[in-house]
């Protein structure tokens, strides 16, 4: 039969299946990373681009190790890094712990969401007078105001993540007579823990955002005090040079939930 | 233990779902039900297991479960329900937990039902890496591994594949001749109802009432894949639920 076919007719069949299924290809985001920088390396030597519109990467790096060698990069990193861990595991562990009951209870979903949802759009930065007057012009005011930045996208990200656990395990749970902390510990929470993390990704994100912000009033050390600094001397290379350190800091939290992605859920198809 | 329905009806808002509905579970016996879909088969053994309470009529267990039994009614799932991010040993050790059960003698139980349903080889499998047949085994040891009185099974085979879904009898009939459960077998499928059920019931289009119930003698075992009686059995059955399932039908496309 299909011998009798002219060949003209004979064509293979165009494939359409490919796409939609990301891979990890590690060196490419190096690549993009090493071409911009060396593009504009080239650009402030030959002239293209002007020294006032962007400073020289290599100036930069040089800012970067006299600020290593002078001891200052750690006097900055500490504080801040401090300030970043208390004030976001404050505000994810309170934001996760909410998001649950909210999850859970129909009282608590009830009353809260309506409040995170009003506490969601301010600009927790308007806030930080606020927050000095409650807490002080210490660190206090620091932590409030990056627990409370983190504090409501995790809300929002855990309780969404338990509305989607899947109910049928629910019912098994309840059908096998688990207690109500069995099933909240064994079947909601695990259920729950990739929305939980990829909420995790953007709140932390926004905790260094207000790492800066927190810096901004009364600390003399930090790298948000260090930019800040910088910035109102423009001093373009020392403001990349903390720029660069937040970035930096980005790709490490980003890192880690990654890292707590691949252990945690090993399990997902 | 048994299980006696007496004139249980349910329904949601107006919506009637089921209607004087009276019927004994005898003990050590598998019963079948069949009827067109969305005549509250599922509805009928989630009153049965307790997971939802029926409008009127009553439920009732009939003599205490024997001491060994970790939970008297145990459900296994059409879609399984195993945790995904728990191995199948993981999987059976939930449910042994919440009593207490642990460490060498949650070992030998989970070692004897993966023994009984053949998976010895996969404790430490994830449920993505089994096929679906082994998914549904992996239910069935969950539920033997807590001793069920007995047994409410949903549709167990449906999500599966012809062939593995005579394997599967077969298994079950082989669990249920080594140790006799009882069991409330909920089906579409009228070739599972005459393979497996002692008796069968036929309910009509919602609200579901009990339009006959069928009683089969032959011993599971004698029975045979492609044995005459059996498809003479089915064929009545069919006769039986033809016009209730295309009403059924015709009603659902009126919603
Ligand atoms: N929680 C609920 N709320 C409202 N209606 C429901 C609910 N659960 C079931 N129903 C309705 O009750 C009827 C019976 O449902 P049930 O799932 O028991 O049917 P079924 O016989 O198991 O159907 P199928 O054969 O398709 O599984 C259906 O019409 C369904 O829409
Ligand atoms: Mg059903």
């Amino acid at each position: 039969m299909s011998d009798t076919l002219p060949a003209a007719t004979a064509k293979a069949v165009s494939f359409r299946g490919g796409g939609f299924a990301p891979r990890p290809m590690r060196w490419v985001g190096v690549f993009v990373f090493i071409t911009l920088i060396a593009l504009a390396e080239w650009g402030t030597q030959t002239g293209w681009i002007s020294s006032l519109t962007l400073p020289k990467p290599s100036d930069v790096l040089a800012t970067f190790v006299e600020l290593y060698e002078s001891g200052l990069l750690f006097k900055h990193l500490a504080p801040s890094l401090s300030r970043l861990a208390v004030g976001a595991t404050m505000g994810a562990l309170t934001g996760v712990a909410v998001g649950i009951m909210i999850g859970l209870f129909s009282h608590v979903r009830a009353g809260l969401v309506p409040l995170v949802a009003a506490i969601f759009p301010i600009p927790k930065i308007a806030l930080l007078p606020l927050f000095v007057i409650w807490f002080g012009i210490g660190e206090g005011s620091k932590y409030a105001l990056i627990a409370f930045g983190t504090f409501t996208p995790t809300v929002v990200a855990t309780y969404g993540a338990v509305d989607n656990v899947d109910r049928s395990l629910i019912r098994m749970g309840q059908s096998f007579g688990l207690s109500w902390t069995s099933i909240v510990r064994k079947i909601v929470l695990p259920g729950a823990m990739p929305g939980i993390l990829s909420g995790l990704r953007i709140s932390l994100a926004i905790a260094i955002i207000l790492l800066v912000a927190a810096e901004m009033l009364g600390a003399q050390y930090g790298i948000g005090a260090y930019i800040l600094e910088a910035g109102s001397l423009y001093d373009l290379e020392r403001l990349f040079a903390g720029v660069v350190i937040l970035s930096l800091l980005g790709v490490l939290v980003s890192a880690v939930i990654g890292f707590l992605e691949r252990y945690l859920l090993g399990w997902r198809t | 233990m048994q299980i006696r329905l007496e004139r249980v009806g349910h329904a949601y808002d107006d919506f009637e779902v089921m209607r004087d509905i009276t019927l004994d579970i005898p003990a050590g016996k598998i019963v079948c039900i069949v009827g067109p879909s969305g005549c509250g088969k599922s509805t009928l053994l989630r009153f049965i297991g307790g997971l939802e309470r029926p409008k009127s009529g009553r439920v009732l267990q009939i003599g205490a479960p024997p001491t060994a039994s970790l939970n008297p009614l145990t459900y296994i799932f059409q879609d399984f329900a195993l945790l995904p991010w728990r191995s199948v040993a993981g999987n059976i050790s939930l449910v042994l937990e919440d009593h207490g059960i642990r460490g060498a003698k949650a070992k030998a139980i989970i070692d004897d039902v993966l023994a009984r349903t053949k998976l010895t080889d996969f404790a430490k499998a994830l449920p993505k890496q089994l096929s679906g047949g082994m998914k549904q085994r992996v239910a069935i040891a969950r539920a033997l591994a807590v001793n069920p009185a007995v047994m409410l099974m949903d549709e167990p085979l449906s999500a599966l594949d012809s062939q593995t879904r005579e394997l599967l009898m077969d298994d079950l009939i082989g669990l249920w001749a080594r140790t006799p459960f009882t069991a409330v077998y909920v089906t579409h499928n009228l070739a599972e109802a005459v393979r497996l059920g002692h008796s069968i019931v036929v309910l009509s289009r919602r609200p579901g009432q009990i339009r006959e119930v069928m009683h089969l003698e032959t011993p599971l075992e004698d029975r045979h894949f492609g044995d005459a009686d059996l498809e003479a059995k089915q064929k009545y059955l069919w006769q039986l639920m033809r016009d209730e399932a295309r009403a059924a039908d015709g009603e659902l496309l009126d919603v």
